[in-house]
């Protein structure tokens, strides 16, 4: 029985956690009460066997022990009863909603917990805990960061929601699409984090990137948003690169060195049929157009047999869509790739004169690629020089010190 | 649930008609909330060189000429409003004309009860 309520708990608990929320509108108060609610149905189900419907007795289990909990913090008779009648009264009107509505739940709760009114790090540390049932060591691990700042991080987030009256609910039609962003941004957040470590040794941390895909198909089964289903492709198909993407000391290599053999087909499949679906209705956007550059790349056989045409009409759309000098200098790689280096170098250099991205160590890294395959030696010893100062990343600065050390 | 919303915004940046113009259109708004029930009061400030400073240090009263801290954007205004949630006054500040020059806060109102009510 205790491995079977184990395996509901991995299955179920998020969903049963994301209605308490809603019931007892209260994060902590939900969590001890279905903690409690599982350990009584291991007990309970031992001796008078499995419920009907397991996922309802927890909510309704949970529910009872969050007023017995209430009960007993409260030392005046009058403020227990004060609250016990809240609780029942805001967890009987929760209860009438619509069963469709339940099922809303786990969007209520992504949608809270990356509320624009919440600091960018506090969306991260609260979906990750909340939705993802990550501890805060975990997270803590993950971001580089102590166990203390996450927990105190997630704190402050529940104040926040409690005395603001932050809503729990799916955003209106109106806030629907910038709520969404928000969203959206989270999840490649935690996935870029897990992707690439913002600094220090490692070039990947495997977890989270997983929990983001985990995520990423959560929400796509929730919403089947185009945008968030470019988000799952483009997320899948850098996963696809993993193993092709480092050494196995930590070092990188670039994508025209990977050995495709090694590319995850299966996860570029998958990735290629949610880009197929998004751009069937015609509402796509950035992630989407994204995804399928990367999808190009994942078609190709070797870099010589890309389609870099494409992948610069790809760009010329996404330019339109989401200008920034972040795509046009990855459109401008793209360019060098079907024009030749002079082209691609002619438009890096109009970017850094602009005054743009000249704190970036991968415009100045590209620069100084084009120019050493130009011959402009000088020059790309300079590029090579700056990008260095200001690439932060180990497995970064080992490769362009090598390339910098070939040049001479 | 109530919620303050001070507005602030650089006073350089109006001009006498855009003044106006911002006045007319907040009242208005008073108006459209008030109809839902929603209005509890609101005002422009006189600005920041009509302020007065007070602090009560050993039981000296201490008067300053001036805000209470020099800052680019001063407080020009403020909107008291009752609403269901955050989200619902954070609708309400994008509407004040003052936002799309300067910045509104929101601050939720702490309940304190025995308080006595306006007149």
């Amino acid at each position: 029985m205790r491995e079977f309520v184990g395996e509901l708990y991995v299955r179920e608990s998020r969903r049963v956690y994301a209605t308490l929320v809603r019931l007892l509108g209260d994060f902590d108060l939900a969590e001890e009460a279905m903690h409690e609610a599982f350990a009584a149905a291991i007990e309970q189900w031992q001796q008078y066997g499995l419920p009907a419907n397991p996922r309802a007795w927890l909510v309704s289990t949970a529910r009872f022990k969050a007023i017995d909990t209430l009960r007993r913090r409260t030392r005046s008779a009058e403020m227990q009863e004060a609250l016990v009648r809240r609780v029942d009264e805001l967890s009987s009107i929760n209860a009438e909603r619509a069963a469709h509505d339940i099922e809303d739940d786990r969007l209520r709760l992504i949608f809270i917990c990356c509320h624009p009114a919440l600091a960018p790090e506090a969306q991260i540390a609260m979906t990750l805990r909340e939705v993802c049932d990550l501890t805060t060591e975990q997270i803590a691990a993950a971001f580089l960061t102590s166990p203390t700042t996450i927990a105190q991080r997630i704190v402050r987030a529940k104040r926040k929601i409690r005395e603001a009256k932050i809503p729990y609910e799916v955003p209106s039609l109106a806030d629907f699409p910038s709520r969404l962003a928000s969203v959206l941004s989270v999840i490649y957040l935690v996935f870029n984090e897990g992707y690439s470590a913002s600094s220090g040794e490692s070039l990947t941390r495997p977890d989270l990137s997983g929990e983001a895909i985990r995520l990423g198909r959560l929400l796509v089964e929730l919403l089947p948003d185009p945008e968030v289903m470019g988000l799952l492709a483009l997320m899948l198909l850098h996963e696809s690169r993993r193993t092709a993407r480092a050494t196995p000391e930590g070092d990188l290599i670039l994508l025209q060195d990977q050995d495709r053999s090694q590319w995850n087909q299966k996860l570029i499949a998958e990735g290629r049929q949610w880009i197929e679906r998004s751009l069937d209705s015609r509402r796509f956007g950035m992630y989407t157009i994204q995804a399928a550059i990367s999808a190009v790349h994942a078609e190709a056989a070797s870099t010589g047999e890309t389609d870099w045409a494409q992948i610069v009409a790809l760009y010329d759309v996404l330019l339109r869509s989401a200008p920034s000098p972040v795509v046009e200098l990855n459109r401008a790689v793209a360019i060098a790739m079907r024009d030749g280096p002079a082209a691609g170098l002619a438009l890096i250099d109009g970017i850094l004169n602009s005054g743009e991205l000249s704190d970036y160590h991968l415009a100045h890294a590209a620069r100084a690629d084009l120019c050493r395959r130009l011959g402009r030696t000088n020059e790309a010893r300079i590029a090579y020089k700056r990008a260095l100062n200001l690439a932060q990343q180990e497995p970064e600065r080992r490769f362009l010190q090598k390339r910098l050390a070939e040049l001479r | 649930m109530k919620y303050m919303l001070l507005i602030y915004s650089a006073e350089g940046a109006w001009t006498e008609e855009t003044r106006a113009q911002c006045m007319a259109d907040s009242t208005k708004l008073c108006h459209e909330l008030a109809e839902r029930g929603q209005f509890l009061g609101a005002s422009p400030l006189h600005p920041v060189a009509t302020a007065t400073c007070v602090r009560v240090r050993n039981g000296n009263r201490l008067l300053t000429d001036g805000p209470f801290v020099e800052t680019t954007e001063q407080l020009g205004g403020y909107f008291l409003i009752d609403v269901a949630n955050l989200d619902e006054a954070i609708a309400v500040a994008g509407r004040i004309p003052a936002a799309s020059k300067g910045t509104v806060e929101i601050r939720p109102i702490f309940e304190l009860s025995g308080l006595p009510s306006p007149k």
